[in-house]
């Protein structure tokens, strides 16, 4: 057991554990709070990998602004306990248990199947900003401006969707 | 060094997590987190192949999946909170008409 495989272990634990929390709690805020923990585990696991990077920008974008979205708007909506009352699809919704386990079946047979042998052996990425960015900025390029564009429709649909109609 | 098919296994189990909770959830605010968990899954395999093949593209579609994912949370809080002006009501399974 080296250090590195103890990290991956503690951190796996916290990641499923925070997953299956989201999942089952009944209150959003906790949910909310499970994400949290949930999105800054997988920074470690960047940051485990040599992603510097990404494990900041994971923490700042998700960890930090998405999060916060999420709260700010539950705080709006106050749905404080929510999902309470009859259930109209009950019967369908235990469907869901064994559609999941299928999907966790057919990942674990497309894992096992050898899809994945016979690459090469794995080696030291440069993951640094300078990596990146020469990587965005060379071969992604356009994509990259794309993206800012996206931003902008995001922006402009967002303030155009919950601006109150003055009558 | 953690071999490659764990994170890629870890990633098949996170994302089937989120699978669940989109298909239990009854609050779209909570399935909006599961979709989340389900876009953090692909991410970690994205990085979990680039580093195993030693090149950044891996890196550099996590940057992509990111501001997708910022844009999608803006543009569906949105729109939730435009329903429940309307509706006062938050539960996916009213909303079954496409027109208001």
């Amino acid at each position: 057991m080296t250090p590195a495989i103890v990290t991956f272990w503690i951190l796996a634990v916290l990641a499923v554990g925070s997953a299956v929390g989201l999942v089952l709690r009944r209150n959003p805020i906790h949910g909310a709070l499970f994400l949290v923990v949930h999105l800054a585990t997988l920074g470690a696991f960047f940051l485990q990998m040599r992603a510097e990077f990404l494990a900041a920008a994971q923490v700042i974008v998700y960890a930090g602004a998405i999060a916060v979205l999420f709260v700010f708007a539950i705080m709006v909506l106050i749905p404080g306990k929510e999902e309470t009352g009859l259930d109209p699809l009950r019967a369908q919704r235990w469907l869901a248990v064994p559609v999941g386990g299928l999907l966790l079946i057919v990942l674990a047979v497309m894992l096992r199947s050898g899809l994945f042998r016979g690459a090469p052996a794995a080696r030291t990425v440069p993951g640094g900003v300078a990596a990146i960015g020469q990587e965005l900025f060379t071969a992604y390029l356009y994509p990259f401006e794309v993206t800012s564009v996206l931003l902008l429709a995001a922006l402009v649909g967002v303030i155009a969707l919950t601006k109150r109609r003055t009558a | 060094m953690v071999p490659t098919s764990w994170y890629v296994g870890l990633s098949a189990v996170l994302f089937v997590i989120g699978v669940l909770g989109v298909l239990v959830r009854r609050n779209p605010l909570v399935i909006f987190m599961s979709i989340e968990i389900m876009l953090n899954a692909a991410n970690l395999a994205f990085v979990a192949f680039g580093q195993q093949h030693g090149s950044v593209d891996g890196q550099a579609l996590v940057f992509f999946v990111l501001c997708v994912a910022a844009a999608e949370v803006a543009v569906g809080l949105a729109i939730i909170v435009a329903i429940f002006r309307l509706r006062r009501r938050l539960s996916v399974d009213e909303l079954s008409l496409m027109r208001g």
